[in-house]
Order: C-alpha cells, then structure tokens, then sequence
C-alpha cells in the first residue's frame, strides 16, 4: 500500500499547493497536515467506484474539517471522481469546487464548513449500515481545533452506546487551531484518554507514517463493538519547510517564489 | 393532536420500513407505542439535539426518511445550525416534530415557550412548515409532509385539542381551508389557536358582524392566492397565531398582501413581549392577550 499511497500524497500536496496559489485560497496549512491520511484512504482504504459515486455498498468519508477542501477534492481527481484539470477552478467565480467541501462535487458524501457537524452526520450513517447489517464502514476525519465544538462530543458519547464499531473517526492532531497553539486555546491533552474513557477503541500514532495508517485502518476495532479513533499526530504545513507549525499559513497562499519553492521541496514533478 | 399523529406515524411506518423515529429523551408516554411497535426504526439519542439532527441527516443520506422528535425549541432552535445544513442544504428527508408548540407548556416558563420557532423555519430553503390547527389536520399532513421526501417542520400543540373538522376531511399540504363564510372581517388562523377565531366569529355573530374564518395548516408554502381571495372579499383581515407576531405567519400575510398591491385593514393577533417571561396555563397566558372578537372589533 505504501508503494501507491506514498507518491499519491505527494501529488495531493502539489494539486493543494496550486490550488491554494492561483486562487489566492486560505488553509494551505491544514490542507498539508492531512495529506497522508487522505492519501491512505484513497489509495486502497476506501471502497468506492468512481463510476457509481452513490454505490450503496461504498464506504463513507465525512471531511469534518471542511476548510480544507482543496486536497480532498484533488483526491477525489486522483481517484477519478472528476477531471484533474477542473482542479484549476477550485474557488474561481461559478466553480463548483467551493472554498470548503460542498457535496455537488461527485464522491464528497456531505458539505462541511461549520465545525463540530462531520461526526453526528457520520454516526448517522454508521447507524445505518448497522441497522441494515451492511458490510460497509463510515470515517470521519476531524480537525483538532473543532473538537472544542461540543456536538463532537454528544456524537462520541452516543457512538459508543449504540455500540459502533463499523465508525472509524481520525483526528488530524496537529496541535494549531485558528489562534495559536491548541495547548494555548483549550488544550486537549490527553486527547487519546478522553476517547478511551468514553469506550472508544484508539490507535494513537504518527499520521504522516503511511504504513502505520494503513495498518491502523485495516485492523480490528481495538475495543470490540466500540467505535474507533486514530489520534493521528501531525504536523500543520507538513512537507513544506517554511510552512510547518507555521499559523500564518492557515490563511496565507503562497505567491510564485514560494510556490516553486515548496513544489520543489515536495518533490513533486 | 400528539397521540393522533404518532399513531398516524406508526401506521405509515408500519409500511414503509425506511422510516425512522428518532427521538432526544422526550416523548415518555407517547412515543412507547411506536418503540414497541417498530424497534429497528426507532432511536433514543439521548439528550442531545445537535447530534440527533446530525445523526438523521447521515440516516437520511443513507436511504432513510427521519423524524426527528422533540419540545418545540429543542429539535429547532437548539440546533438550528444542523438543520440549515445538514437537513436544508442537503435537501434530505427528514421532518422534525415538535410537540408544545406555543404556549403549551405555559406554566414551565419561557424556555417551553415555542413562540419563534414557525418563523425561523420557514426562513429557512427546501423547507415545509405545516402548523396543524387539530388531530384532523395533523394527522392528514404527517404522511404528506413524509411523501414530499424533503425537509419539514410540523409543529404540534399538546394532547387533547378538539377536533375542529370532521374526521375524515382532506387536509391537502398547501391550501387553507374555509371554515366559514362572511363578509365583514376574515379571521386567518395557524394552529390551535383557529379554535378562538372559530369562537370569536360566533361572538361577532351574536353582535350582527359576520367573520369568515380560514385555516391555514401549512404556513409555507403558504396560500396566498386565498390570502388574496380573501382580502378582495374582506374589508379587514385578522391574522392568530400562537407564536410571535414579529416574522411568523402573520407577517407572512402582510408580505403577500403588499406583493399583491392589497392594503385592507389589517392587524395580527399572537405573542408579543408583553408575555415575555410570564407563566399560566395556555388558556390564561393567551387571555392576557385580550379577546380576537376585541381585536377584530378595532379593525371594523
């Protein structure tokens, strides 16, 4: 799985980084940190067929952290769920790849943009692959920062009674929220515990480390007939040196030097 | 009407298993018989409306139509932020039903008083508002509002509201309906509150004024070529509504009246902040607000 999720996030990356260039777009930042974790889900996590983007039996993906809208509509061109070149649209007048993840793009399940929305809705279709005893799965991926809204935490509360194993939720714990630093804001440590003291099955690891990703998304529920998280540790910017842990670069895009600049950094062709 | 329309949602789910009931912890004595009836189609989330509105939105985009049950400002302004975006945006089929609308729960205070909820409603896109006025109206409205697979707010008193219309009258989603007929003033209510126009126009009666009165199970869309009707057969319009009268149903009618170049005399009879932190039973908390025979007697 590494030898194709490994190149698949670098032309995430790349796809995210011009997007962001030439639309003069925010959230390059939160874009980076979680390349790795979309690029593990598409490159072979995920059950989809491009060709049916509403195929019952597909696994679902709700993008929580919908302001980075950017890299997961460039995986979803990977994926072959629209044409890479509309890429170059993302946020231009009319487009429908809008600026947080809106759900007329084929392949995105629901529109985010408000935080704290991603994971009831994904408890819901948990729900309903468990009511139906469907073979499919339902992951939520969750910025840090918007585990402050407190409707994440009436859904993980409600998750683990209803006994969800089939919900897979990965937080992109890259410690920077809007402000600063999550620790300075409303700090979340021990983020981990709280999802074990609410019954949750946790895999606490790097979400950069592809194989560890991989490993965490193809393995058994930690916690039998318990919902599941990946704390993933990462890092805001992340392949881009003078971007990572950067909060400037949450709203900030890169001009022409800078992004030739991290193009080259990334390794991107 | 609570008993009524639950049991009119029973049977329709009965036959169609992709509906679901899901409900934020009220609904005791109620909503047993359609737990117990359909266990696999029906969800106590617990106390929390953002995660339940979330939780129908992602059962909705999985194949299910969701009610979503609770008090009148809990299932809607609680989580008002849910419903404009998972449920409207979405345009996904899920209904809320809220029971205690307007000053059912009187004596609990303010928090129970669901008095904005109809306006901030149907401010919002792909939506259908219906404010039946009795069992009759709610029980016919239920499976329309199911059939329109799109989101829905149907707003409910309590239990023990008299049935207004003989059983068995169609309540089509849309229209209003007549009651009566007369020629003075047109008395246009949503909601249980028709009962004092019903009462009113039988007092105008006794005093040699005759009222037309109509009722408006569905506040959107609203009817407003019988709002035209009836300003153009009227020389005054009185609207009733259990709710505020800044942005609910009544303003709505003004809205229409002046798209329509139509100005009769004109006044709205509802909740206002006179009320505002004051408790008694519905009955007494809407006297405060003087008759609808007084108020129709200021309009002629």
């Amino acid at each position: 799985m590494s030898l194709r999720s490994e190149p698949l996030a670098t032309r995430l990356r790349a796809h995210a980084l011009r997007m962001t260039f030439a639309s003069r777009a925010s959230h390059i930042g939160s874009c980076l940190s979680m390349a790795d974790i979309l690029a593990v889900l598409y490159a072979g996590i995920l059950r989809l067929d491009p060709a049916t983007p509403d195929w019952p039996e597909r696994d679902r993906l709700v993008v929580s952290k919908g302001h980075a809208a950017a890299i997961l509509y460039a995986a979803l061109a990977e994926r072959g769920f629209l044409p890479i070149g509309e890429l170059a649209e993302y946020g231009t007048n009319g487009s429908r790849l809008s600026g947080h993840v809106t759900r007329t793009v084929p392949g995105v399940e629901v529109s985010t943009g408000s935080l704290g929305h991603g994971l009831p809705i994904a408890t819901g279709m948990a729900l309903a692959a468990q009511r139906a005893g469907a073979a499919w799965r339902s992951f939520c991926i969750l910025s840090d920062g918007e585990l402050d809204e407190g409707s994440n935490w009436e859904a993980v509360q409600l998750a683990q009674h209803l006994g969800l194993d089939n919900l897979i939720a990965i937080v992109d714990y890259n410690k920077m929220q809007s402000f600063g630093t999550v620790a300075a804001i409303s700090d979340l440590h021990p983020l981990a515990d709280k999802f074990r003291a609410f019954n949750w099955g946790v895999h606490e690891l790097d979400g950069h480390d592809h194989a560890a990703l991989h490993a965490a998304l193809t393995a058994p529920p930690p916690r039998p007939g318990r919902p599941t998280v990946l704390v993933a540790h990462t890092v805001k910017g992340k392949g881009v040196s003078f971007m990572e842990n950067q909060l400037l670069w949450h709203y900030r895009n890169p001009d022409a030097a800078q992004l030739a600049a991290a193009l080259a950094e990334i390794g991107a062709t | 009407m609570r008993t009524e329309t639950i049991d009119a949602l029973t049977a329709y789910a009965r036959a169609h298993p992709d509906v679901m009931l899901l409900t934020a912890d009220l609904g005791y004595s109620v909503l047993e018989r359609f737990a117990e009836a359909l266990p696999a189609q029906y969800c106590n989330v617990g106390v929390c409306e953002q995660a339940m509105t979330g939780v129908a939105a992602g059962l909705a985009l999985s194949g299910h139509r969701v009610i979503t049950y609770s008090i009148a400002n809990f299932p809607t302004l609680r989580c008002l932020e849910q419903v404009r975006n998972d449920i409207c945006y979405h345009n996904l089929p899920v209904t809320i039903l809220a029971v205690g609308g307007g000053l059912a729960y009187g004596s609990q205070g303010y928090t129970h008083h669901g008095v904005e909820d109809l306006g901030i409603m149907a401010m919002l896109p792909n939506m259908a508002v219906a404010s039946p006025a009795d069992p009759t109206e709610a029980e016919t409205l239920l499976p329309q509002l199911l059939e329109r697979r799109r989101p829905a707010y149907l707003r409910l008193g309590r239990a023990g509201e008299q049935r207004l219309h003989p059983p068995g009258t169609p309540v089509p989603l849309g229209p209003a309906l007549r009651l009566r007929t007369g020629h003075d003033i047109a008395l246009l209510a949503t909601g249980p509150i028709l009962g004092r126009a019903l009462a009113a126009a039988d007092a105008l009666a006794a005093t040699g004024l005759s009222a037309s009165v109509y009722s408006f199970p569905t506040i959107l869309p609203l009817d407003t070529a019988t709002i035209r009707e009836a300003a153009r057969t009227h020389p005054a319009i009185l609207t009733l509504e259990e709710h505020s009268t800044q942005g609910g149903f009544g303003s709505r009618v003004a809205e229409a009246l002046l798209l329509a170049g139509l100005a009769p005399r004109f006044a709205k009879y509802g909740i206002t902040e006179a009320l505002l932190g004051r408790i008694g039973t519905q009955d007494w908390l809407l006297d405060q607000l003087g008759s609808v025979e007084d108020h129709a007697r200021a309009l002629l």
